[in-house]
C-alpha cells in the first residue's frame, strides 16, 4: 500500500510547488528543460567572463607591433616534455628562403619555451581598479625567441590571441550597449504606441514602416562613414552604439506595442483600473512584470544582429577603426584573400563571432519558449 | 480592392519621400563636403588648389547654399530623372550607376528566387518528416545560415575555392572576356553561370527564416481535422498534403517577400564588396569614402525605391493569391 501512495504524494508535493512558485521560478524550470539553451547560456556566461578578464587572459600587449614577427603561424601548446608534465611551445627560428628571400619561420623542437601560469607581462588596470602586470599565461626568459603566439600573429606582428581577447571585450560590450539603446527607443515608442493608440499609434507605426523599408546595410554604411576619422575614440564608440541602436528598435517597439495592446484588454488590468490604480501604477506594477520576460527574450534575440552589424561595418573599415580592437577590426586583415590563403589563422576571429551569434540565438529561443506560458 | 492598392501606393510614395530626406541628411552629416575631400585628394598628389578655385567649385556644385535649398534642388533634379554629376567620375550619375543598378536587381531577384525554390520543398519535407534526420540537418543548416554573417560566408567560400580548387577568379559576375562587351545572349548566359554562388551566399540566411516559417505553418495545418477527413476518404498521403495544407501554408510564405526584399538588397551591398560583384555596393562604398553627395545619395535613394517597389509588388501578389485579404479589404473600405 505504502508503495502506491508515494508517487501520488510526490505529485501533490510537486503540484504544490508549482502553485507557490513565482513567475521567474516557473520560467527557470521550463528553461532548464531546454538543453541547447542551457549550453548556450553557459557559453555566453563564459564569453562575458572573458570580457571581464580580457586583459588577464591576454599575454602580449595587443598594440605593440613588430615587423619582424609578421604573420607567424600559431604555436600549439605541447603538454609533455618527454614523460614529465611541462607545458611548453616550440620556439621559432627564422631562416631566409634562398629562392624568395623571404623570412620563413619554422617551429624548432630543440627550442622549448616553457609556459608559466600567472606570468608577468605588460601592465594594465585590472577591472579598472588597480594596476598589475600578471597574466594567466606567459613565458619566462627575455630572449627574442621566448615568445608564444597561440593563434599566430597578424600582418603587423601583433599577437592574435591577445588581440582576440580584447576584441571580444569590445564587441560584446558594444553589442550590449547597442541593445540597451534600441531597448530604450523601442520601449519608449512601442509603449507610447500601444498605450495611446489612435493617431500616436498610427504615426509611430508609419515611422517604423519607413525605417524598415530602407535597406539597412547601405544606411549604416552611410551613417558610419559620417563618423569623422579625427574624433576621439570614445565618441566613435558612442556614435557606433547609436547607429546599432537605430537598427534594432523597430523590432523591439513592435513587440512592446503588441504586448501593450493585448494586455490592455486583460481582466486583471480592468480590475486594477476599477480598483482605482493610477495609470503609472497599472503600467509598472501590473503590465510590465507580465511582459518583462518577453522583452528579455526579444532583447537576447536582437543581440546577434548588433554583433553582426558591428562586425560587418568594422570589416568594411567604416565602423570601429584601429587602434580600437573588435572582431570586425581583426577580420579586416582577412579581406585580402591571398593573405588568408597563406595565413589562414587570420580567419580565426570569425569563429567567436559565429559561436556568439549562435549562442545568443539558442538562448533567445529558449527564453522565449520559457517565457510563453501557453507554449 | 482598388482602395487598398491606392492606399499601399500612397504609403509607398510617402516612404520614398521620407527615404529621400534621410538619404540627403545622412550624406550631409560628415563635416566637410565633396570639395574638401577633393582638395585633400589633390594635395596628396601634389596639386594645391587656391581658395578662389575651391569657392568656384563650391558654387558650381551649389554647395554654398543653405541645406534645404540644396535638398530642394536635389529633389527637383531627382524627379526629372536627372541624378546630377558623379563628381569623382566626372560623368552623369545616371550613366555611372545604370548598369550596376540592373545587376543589383538581377542578383537580388536571383537570390529571392533561389530562396523560394529551395525553401518550399525543404519546408514541406521538414514538416512532413518532423524530427527526422533530414529535418535536423536542415534546421542545423538554417542556424548556420543565420549565425554566419553573409560577408563572412563569402570570405569562407572565397578562401575554400582558392585553397582547395585553386580558383582565383570566383568573384565577379562575368568571365574576363565578357567584361567590356555590350549585352548579348552569350554575355547573359555567362552571367547566368556566375549567378548561383552569390545568390546562394546572399540567400542562405533568408532561406533559413523562410524554411522556419513554412515548416511551422505546415505543421499547424497538418494537425487540422480536414487533413484527417481527406485521408479518411482515401486520398493518397502525397495528394492530401500537396493539394490542401501546402496551399494554405503558402500564404504566410508569399508574404515573406515583403521583408526578404530589403534584406537581400541590403545584403547584396556587402557581399558584392567581398566578391567584387559589379553591383552598386562597391560604388556606394567608394562614394561614401569620397563624400560624393550626388552619387551616394542617389544610390541610397534608388535602393530604397527598389525595396518599396518590391514590397508593393509583394502586397499585390499576396492580394492576388489570398481571397481573404482581397475581400476583407473590400468589406472594410
Amino acid at each position: 500500500m505504502s508503495v502506491a501512495i508515494e508517487p501520488q504524494e510526490q505529485e501533490t508535493v510537486s503540484a504544490q510547488r508549482i502553485f507557490v512558485a513565482t513567475q521567474w521560478q516557473l520560467m527557470w524550470w521550463r528553461f532548464r528543460k531546454h538543453k541547447l539553451a542551457m549550453i548556450a547560456a553557459a557559453i555566453i556566461i563564459l564569453f562575458y567572463v572573458g570580457v571581464v578578464f580580457a586583459d588577464f587572459l591576454a599575454y602580449a600587449d595587443p598594440q605593440i607591433s613588430e615587423a619582424q614577427r609578421s604573420l607567424l603561424p600559431p604555436q600549439p601548446i605541447h603538454w609533455y616534455d618527454g614523460d614529465t608534465f611541462r607545458p611548453h611551445v616550440f620556439g621559432l627560428t627564422g631562416k631566409r628562403d634562398p629562392k624568395t628571400f623571404k623570412r620563413v619561420y619554422q617551429p624548432d623542437p630543440n627550442l622549448k619555451v616553457p609556459l608559466k601560469l600567472f606570468a608577468e607581462g605588460y601592465e594594465y588596470k585590472f577591472l579598472g581598479l588597480f594596476k598589475t602586470n600578471r597574466h594567466l599565461l606567459g613565458v619566462e626568459g627575455a630572449r627574442a625567441e621566448d615568445t608564444i603566439f597561440l593563434l599566430g600573429t597578424d600582418l603587423q606582428g601583433r599577437d592574435l590571441f591577445s588581440r582576440l581577447m580584447l576584441a571580444t571585450q569590445l564587441s560584446m560590450v558594444i553589442g550590449l550597449a547597442g541593445v540597451a539603446m534600441s531597448l530604450f527607443l523601442g520601449i519608449l515608442l512601442g509603449g507610447l504606441s500601444g498605450l495611446y493608440g489612435g493617431a500616436v499609434d498610427n504615426i509611430i507605426q508609419r515611422m517604423i514602416e519607413i525605417v524598415r523599408s530602407i535597406p539597412t546595410i547601405p544606411l549604416w554604411m552611410a551613417l558610419a562613414a559620417a563618423v569623422p576619422t579625427s574624433w576621439p575614440i570614445t565618441r566613435v564608440y558612442f556614435f557606433i552604439t547609436l547607429i546599432l541602436g537605430i537598427i534594432g528598435w523597430t523590432t523591439l517597439a513592435r513587440v512592446v506595442r503588441g504586448r501593450f495592446l493585448s494586455l490592455r484588454t486583460e481582466d486583471f488590468v480592468t480590475a486594477a483600473e476599477l480598483a482605482g490604480a493610477g495609470q503609472m501604477r497599472i503600467i509598472f506594477r501590473h503590465m510590465v512584470p507580465s511582459f518583462l520576460s518577453h522583452i528579455i527574450a526579444a532583447t537576447t534575440l536582437a543581440l546577434p544582429a548588433m554583433i553582426i552589424a558591428e562586425t560587418s561595418l568594422s570589416f568594411l573599415g567604416l565602423g570601429l577603426r584601429a587602434p580600437a580592437i573588435s572582431w570586425g577590426v581583426l577580420l579586416q586583415q582577412a579581406q585580402n584573400i591571398q593573405a588568408v590563403a597563406l595565413s589562414p589563422w587570420l580567419l580565426y576571429p570569425a569563429i567567436p563571432v559565429i559561436v556568439a551569434v549562435l549562442a545568443f540565438n539558442f538562448l533567445g529561443d529558449g527564453l522565449r519558449d520559457a517565457a510563453d506560458p501557453y507554449g | 480592392m482598388v482602395n487598398y492598392i491606392i492606399r499601399r501606393f500612397l504609403a509607398g510614395i510617402l516612404t520614398i519621400w521620407a527615404a529621400s530626406i534621410i538619404s540627403f541628411v545622412v550624406i550631409q552629416l560628415p563635416p566637410g563636403d565633396y570639395v574638401t575631400a577633393y582638395i585633400a585628394n589633390l594635395q596628396s598628389t601634389g596639386t594645391v588648389l587656391s581658395r578662389e578655385e575651391a569657392d568656384a567649385l563650391r558654387i558650381q556644385y551649389g554647395l554654398d547654399q543653405p541645406i534645404y535649398v540644396q535638398y530642394v534642388k536635389w529633389a527637383g533634379l531627382m524627379l526629372r530623372g536627372n541624378f546630377g554629376m558623379a563628381m569623382e567620375y566626372n560623368r552623369p550619375v545616371r550613366e555611372v550607376i545604370g548598369d550596376r543598378m540592373t545587376t543589383t536587381i538581377i542578383v537580388s531577384v536571383a537570390a529571392i528566387i533561389l530562396i523560394w525554390a529551395l525553401a518550399l520543398p525543404i519546408g514541406i519535407y521538414s514538416a512532413v518528416r518532423q524530427y527526422s534526420i533530414g529535418d535536423y540537418f536542415f534546421t542545423f543548416l538554417g542556424f548556420i545560415g543565420i549565425a554566419v554573417p553573409n560577408f563572412m560566408l563569402a570570405l569562407i567560400v572565397l578562401y575554400a575555392s582558392f585553397k582547395y580548387f585553386n580558383v582565383q577568379n570566383i568573384g565577379g559576375l562575368f568571365s574576363p572576356e565578357y567584361l567590356q562587351q555590350s549585352w548579348s545572349w552569350a554575355k547573359a548566359w555567362d552571367m547566368a553561370k556566375h549567378l548561383p554562388l552569390p545568390a546562394f551566399i546572399l540567400g542562405l540566411a533568408g532561406m533559413a527564416e523562410v524554411v522556419r516559417i513554412m515548416r511551422a505553418n505546415l505543421l499547424d495545418e497538418l494537425r487540422k481535422p480536414y487533413v484527417v477527413t481527406a485521408q479518411a476518404k482515401g486520398l493518397s498521403r502525397n495528394r492530401v498534403i500537396m493539394k490542401y495544407p501546402v496551399r494554405a501554408a503558402m500564404n504566410p510564405f508569399a508574404s515573406t517577400i515583403g521583408y526578404l526584399f530589403p534584406f537581400v538588397v541590403s545584403g547584396s551591398i556587402i557581399v558584392s564588396l567581398v566578391l567584387s560583384l559589379p553591383t552598386v555596393g562597391p560604388m556606394l562604398f567608394k562614394a561614401l569614402v569620397a563624400q560624393d553627395l550626388f552619387l551616394a545619395g542617389t544610390i541610397l535613394l534608388l535602393l530604397s525605391i527598389l525595396t518599396v517597389v518590391g514590397t508593393f509588388v509583394s502586397d499585390l501578389i499576396l492580394m492576388w493569391i489570398d481571397p481573404r485579404i482581397r475581400h476583407g479589404m473590400e468589406g472594410q473600405s
